[in-house]
């Protein structure tokens, strides 16, 4: 696909995605989409003859349709008004245990070994020294009870608490003027955000939920959690974290979901 | 209303006869543009809708939905559409937005709007409802509308206007908090989004089921004008308010 994308981070992997299997099939690819053009032009109505010629991941359009999720990404920066608080709710609507959510299923969720667990820092921060759990836990906590939204329409009410990033940002010396905070994750999964919601009084490293050390299959030891971006733009079990000026994308935003996604 | 519109009857010469003009260059390309941006919105929307139905019975065949084939999707992003449903949805949305917000502006600044549209009484709206289901409804001039047009005109209107506030209501119910809070809560706005669709979908089948039964209007939409013999059709011909 002809998208231009920023190179070099520690949060993004060294190659791209693996075409070869769709070069390989290219003849089975052109006659999957032979047959949706002949099944599409079979049934009736406009919103068929789309289907019919759906050239959704044709890499002309998808370089419009990303640079358009880009304009996008630049309205919601100047839409976040870094003062406004999420709506806060009460123990009664808290949801516990929360809904599960990662790219496979909760059966297959790998327990992270809190006293192995290290946070390793990298990018522009002054003291890079990895952190334990027991020093991350030891950290001032603050709780917030917030509305969880998910990209795909769900959303519960949840209780975390933990050390504010800013607060935590601070406390490491992290140039506060760089454009993004990423995040690595234990199940390869990878994120990252822009510094104004970092710095965001509600954006937190939560550690516990619902008053409790994080569950295993909910980011233990340490999750991302801001109720002002959807829920695949906060990342569980996090185990390094980089401040940097380049741009260091996210597992889900590399496929085509918009970055900034702030509620 | 018969008689004021046939007065600004604008006939002009060209080598098929006599033409009546109908829309202007302005109104045919946002209205095209629109239809559009809407359909792209409504499929994009109904693969959206089908990651997380809100109803458990209700989910869209995905032949009437866009975001790409799932198998060859989910090969580049890692899912089955629903990234693409969503950059086609917020792409289309900007489309219909600023080209919405140009229609009605300069519509009603013009005072086009206003003039086609208003007023609507119900006693107009009942004795039109009559005439059509009796089959008795005229449309001897396509550029007057019945009270029954007028109201799914500015209905069709008011659910646009719905879908972009349940719109916002969902894409930022931190920063438009309010508006979320008007739906009642998230799940509340999501569930006027589908309502307003359902409406914008219901409108679509009646309008164009009836461009269809008076393809004057289609050539109308299209050419700008019509041939001044179209003017007096098979339709039934009204005689006065």
């Amino acid at each position: 696909m002809a998208i231009i994308r920023p190179r070099g981070s520690v949060n993004r992997p060294k190659t791209g995605v693996d075409q070869s299997a769709l070069v390989e099939h290219r003849e089975l690819i052109a006659g999957i989409e032979r047959r949706a053009f002949l099944r599409g032009s079979v049934s009736l109505g406009a919103l068929t003859l789309l289907t019919g010629c759906d050239i959704s991941n044709d890499s002309a359009l998808q370089s419009v349709l990303r640079a358009m999720s880009g304009w996008n990404d630049r309205v919601q920066a100047w839409l976040f008004d870094p003062k406004k608080l999420a709506p806060t709710y009460t123990d009664a609507d808290v949801l516990n245990p929360p809904r599960f959510n990662a790219f496979y299923g909760i059966d297959e969720v790998k327990r992270v070994d809190g006293a192995a667990w290290r946070l390793e820092l990298a990018g522009a921060i002054e003291n890079k020294r990895p952190w334990t759990k027991d020093a991350l836990y030891a950290l001032p906590r603050e709780t917030q009870i917030t509305r969880h939204v998910c990209v795909e329409g769900w959303d519960y009410i949840g209780k975390w608490s933990g050390v504010p990033l800013r607060t935590f940002l601070d406390r490491i010396g992290a140039d506060k003027t760089a454009k993004y905070v990423g995040f690595k994750c234990s199940d390869k999964y990878w994120g990252s955000i822009d510094m104004a919601t970092a710095l965001h009084p509600q954006t937190i490293l939560a550690t516990h939920y619902a008053g409790e050390p994080l569950p295993d299959a909910y980011g233990f030891p340490m999750r991302l959690k801001t109720p002002l971006k959807l829920g695949f733009k906060q990342p569980k079990w996090i185990y390094a974290m980089e401040v940097t000026n380049v741009y260091p994308g996210g597992y889900w935003e590399d496929g085509g979901y918009n970055w900034f996604s702030g509620l | 209303m018969i008689a004021a519109g046939s007065s600004r009857i604008q006939a002009e010469e060209t080598g098929h006869g006599r033409r009546i003009r109908v829309h202007s260059v302005f109104v045919r390309a946002t209205h095209w543009i629109n239809a559009i941006a809407i359909l792209i919105m409504i499929g994009s929307g109904w693969r959206i809708y089908n990651n997380v139905p809100i109803f458990s019975w209700l989910t869209f065949p995905e032949w009437a939905t866009l975001g790409g084939d799932p198998e060859i999707t989910y090969k580049l992003n890692k899912d089955v559409g629903f990234s693409n449903a969503l950059l086609w949805h917020f792409a289309a949305m900007w489309v219909f937005f600023v080209n919405g917000l140009l229609a009605l502006g300069v519509g009603l600044a013009s005072g086009r709007l206003q003039m086609k549209w208003l007023p609507v009484t119900p006693s107009g709206v009942i004795r039109d409802v009559r005439q059509a289901l009796s089959f008795n409804l005229a449309h001897d001039d396509i550029r007057v509308y019945n009270a029954v047009q007028k109201l799914l005109y500015i209905g069709v209107i008011l659910a646009a206007i719905l879908m972009l506030v349940s719109g916002l209501a969902i894409w930022k119910p931190v920063q438009f908090q309010t508006l979320t809070w008007l739906f009642y809560d998230f799940q509340g706005a999501r569930l006027a989004h589908f309502l307003g669709m359902s409406a914008i979908v219901l409108f679509l089948v009646v309008h164009v089921t009836l461009a269809i039964l008076v393809p004057k209007t289609i050539t109308a939409m299209t050419r700008g004008s019509i041939p001044a013999e179209a003017e007096s059709g098979p339709y039934p011909v009204r005689t006065g308010e």
